[in-house]
């Protein structure tokens, strides 16, 4: 469906017979009904068009009445909602990574920027009840491991920190949760990207300021709680967090942003800015020939990948009750890139499908399984893990989505 | 006349000295060197592009011929030197700001977006389309894809418009490039080696195009197929060894003793 069905005639007819003939006027006009128009015929159009609706009408429709009618537990939507937020930050890469072709390491560290955002609103409103500090203002229960007193006992020095206090209500929480992880993006990307970094300099850039980030975040004297994280979750604008009603609703928020997100970026690149975005993976040079900029762009792409995955942490913090610095080691950067890479990069539908498809077998594949000759152990994902990743690179570069459409394409 | 003679002629019109400069050239070198690890690969005295001319730069290899279109494009800084375009120094603008100034640039070997269709290649060299939020929300207008397949049509390329880049031949690459390059109008035109890999008859397609883009454009060419030279009847510069040995019409460099002995006799 994808196979661009366009006949390319040998160029003899090139030199003489153009430089004589004059423009064809009604020719152009035929040519330019063509522009852009790709494919044809029947398997792949019913593909196009079809399964991207069937999979948001299950995903809309179908697992939430699967839930009620007792099909799946609370658990398994629970976790749908938080692999779609995985799926947010992956699409969020592709635009960076697959179009752009900047290989950043620090969408985690976006993620945990939003996520932590959430947390602290959602900590401020965590049990239990009336803990307040001489300013009268409600201490969060999870900050009482960075303060050397028990839970409840708050003498007059105990002051929860200026920086907590914009989180305590839902909107500014959520303005700050997109901005936050974008001006971090700007200030990186402009650093970087000012000064012509490239390529696996890049990466180790991001890398290293993922790094810098998870230690700065473990640090009790922060006051962001440490490593033990944002913990005591319990409401989300006055609704109890533990009620299904509310986890299934916050399901249906997470695949709606999603799905939003992936119209948003599917904008972008289809524009004409999406192919200065490629020209740039392409070869920047040249196109700074062309009078562009490349870093304004390759800026405009960082920032919106930024907010994209600060927007991940935000709808995954309430759906995992708990937020702690894990969420931006630099393992968990590369792994959203082992998400994209398996799905396929340069493909946003790619992104999402590796995304939830990596995250589910590592669901499966790390609880434990007897066998007849042998115990399977939750260890054992890494080498599965590292097999995809493997695969990815030697046998299937196009990654998933490639090997759909490969399937697609042989079965019209 | 000789060299040194015009040396002196040319320095008459710097730019630093005279306001006259500005009215006759269009492009002027003055004491441009460029040193890599203490090899000196250019170093001209003088140099100026009259407006609306096309002027070919001929020269062995190693002569520094794409030195000279790096200095001037940005890509490389002099290291020392002036350049002035258009009445502006241009010495120490990046890239993008002199590829603003109006000098477009073809690479020696053709470079073109090689994920982006022939038609998105050239949508990407319209003018004035460098900015962030038109290109996000805007879109080409009629007038403007009339244009891109007037070119694309003129050079043959039309059938492949919704071909992938990859996928075209070194020549229709080659073209493409020059395409691209029309289709943004600069003021000066540097092409580098516009006939590499062509067959006679591509070539002589490219010539006419360049000779036609001669009246409302000042352009530079740099060959190394005489052939390809002589169709275009310019005004040449020979290079060697960094230096400016000679200038003049194809005749007259071709007569003289010092170019023959270092490039055309041998």
């Amino acid at each position: 469906m994808f196979k661009k069905t366009v006949t390319v005639q040998p160029s003899n007819r090139g030199a003489d017979e153009a430089i004589s003939q004059p423009i064809r006027a009604n020719g152009l006009r035929l040519k330019m009904e063509n522009v852009g128009n790709t494919a044809t015929g029947g398997w792949s159009i019913l593909f196009q068009r079809y399964v991207p609706w069937s999979l948001l009408f299950i995903g809309l429709v179908m697992i939430p009445l699967f839930y009620y009618t007792g099909l799946i537990t609370i658990g398994a939507v629970n976790m749908l909602g938080r692999y779609m937020a995985f799926a947010i930050v992956a699409v969020g890469l592709d635009l960076i990574w697959g179009y752009t072709g900047i290989l950043s390491l620090c969408q985690s560290f976006f993620f945990a920027l939003g996520g932590y955002a959430m947390g602290m609103y959602l900590a401020h409103h965590g049990g239990p009840e009336g803990i307040i500090d001489a300013n009268n203002w409600k201490i969060p229960a999870c900050l009482y491991v960075v303060y050397p007193y028990k839970v409840g006992e708050a003498p007059g020095d105990a002051l929860v920190p200026w920086f907590w206090k914009p989180f305590y209500t839902l909107p500014v929480t959520t303005i700050l949760g997109l901005l936050i992880p974008g001006l971090a993006a700007l200030a990186i990307g402009y650093v970087g990207f000012r000064s012509r970094v490239r390529g696996v300099y890049f990466a180790i850039l991001t890398q290293a300021i993922t790094v810098a980030g998870w230690l700065v975040f473990c640090m009790n004297n922060m006051k962001l709680c440490g490593t033990n994280g944002l913990t005591r979750f319990d409401r989300i604008a006055g609704f109890k967090l533990a009620s299904p009603n509310v986890k299934v609703s916050l399901y249906i928020l997470t695949l709606l942003s999603l799905v939003g997100v992936y119209a948003l970026c599917r904008y972008v690149v289809k524009s004409r800015l999406g192919r200065v975005l490629i020209a740039i993976r392409d070869d920047e040079t040249t196109l700074r020939f062309s009078g562009y900029k490349p870093y304004i762009y390759k800026l405009f792409a960082f920032v919106l990948a930024g907010m994209i995955a600060g927007l991940g942490g935000m709808l995954y913090a309430p759906q995992m009750g708990i937020f702690t610095p894990t969420n931006m080691e630099a393992s968990a950067s590369i792994l959203v890139v082992v998400w994209v890479a398996v799905g396929g990069r340069g493909a946003l539908s790619g992104a999402i499908l590796g995304a939830l498809a990596v995250n589910l077998l590592y669901n499966f594949f790390t609880s434990e399984k007897n066998f007849l000759l042998f115990v399977w152990k939750a260890e054992y994902w890494q080498f599965i893990l590292g097999g995809l990743f493997i695969g990815v690179v030697l046998v299937f570069p196009g990654g998933l989505i490639d090997l759909w459409r490969r399937l697609v394409g042989t079965a019209r | 006349m000789d060299q040194a003679q015009r040396i002196v002629e040319y320095k008459e019109y710097s730019p630093r000295a005279s306001r006259l400069s500005e009215e006759k050239f269009l492009l002027f070198l003055e004491g441009v060197t460029a040193v890599f690890d203490g090899f000196k690969a250019l170093d001209i005295e003088a140099l100026g592009i009259e407006h609306n001319e096309l002027r070919v730069i001929i020269g062995p290899n190693g002569a520094g011929k794409t030195t000279l279109c790096d200095v001037v494009s940005g890509k490389t800084r002099p290291t020392t030197g002036y350049v002035f375009f258009d009445g502006g120094d241009i010495t120490h603008q990046t890239e993008e700001e002199i590829a603003l100034r109006g000098i477009g640039r073809k690479f020696q070997t053709p470079t073109v977006f090689d994920s982006l269709t022939t038609y998105e290649n050239m949508e990407l060299s319209l003018p004035s389309h460098y900015h962030l939020w038109p290109n996000l929300f805007g879109n080409t207008t009629k007038a403007q894809q009339e244009r891109i397949l007037e070119i694309l049509e003129r050079v043959g390329l039309a059938d492949a418009l919704d071909l992938e880049a990859k996928y075209l031949s070194h020549g229709q690459r080659q073209w493409l490039a020059i395409s691209t390059l029309i289709l943004s109008n600069p003021k000066l035109l540097l092409v580098d080696e516009p006939a590499a890999g062509l067959t006679d008859a591509e070539t002589a397609l490219t010539a006419e195009l360049l000779l036609e883009l001669k009246g409302d454009h000042t352009l530079i060419v740099i060959e190394h197929d005489m052939d390809f030279v002589r169709q275009l009847d310019s005004f040449v510069t020979v290079l060697n060894e960094g230096i400016i040995m000679a200038e003049g019409t194809m005749q007259e460099v071709q007569q003289n003793e010092e170019v023959i002995e270092a490039y055309l006799g041998r």
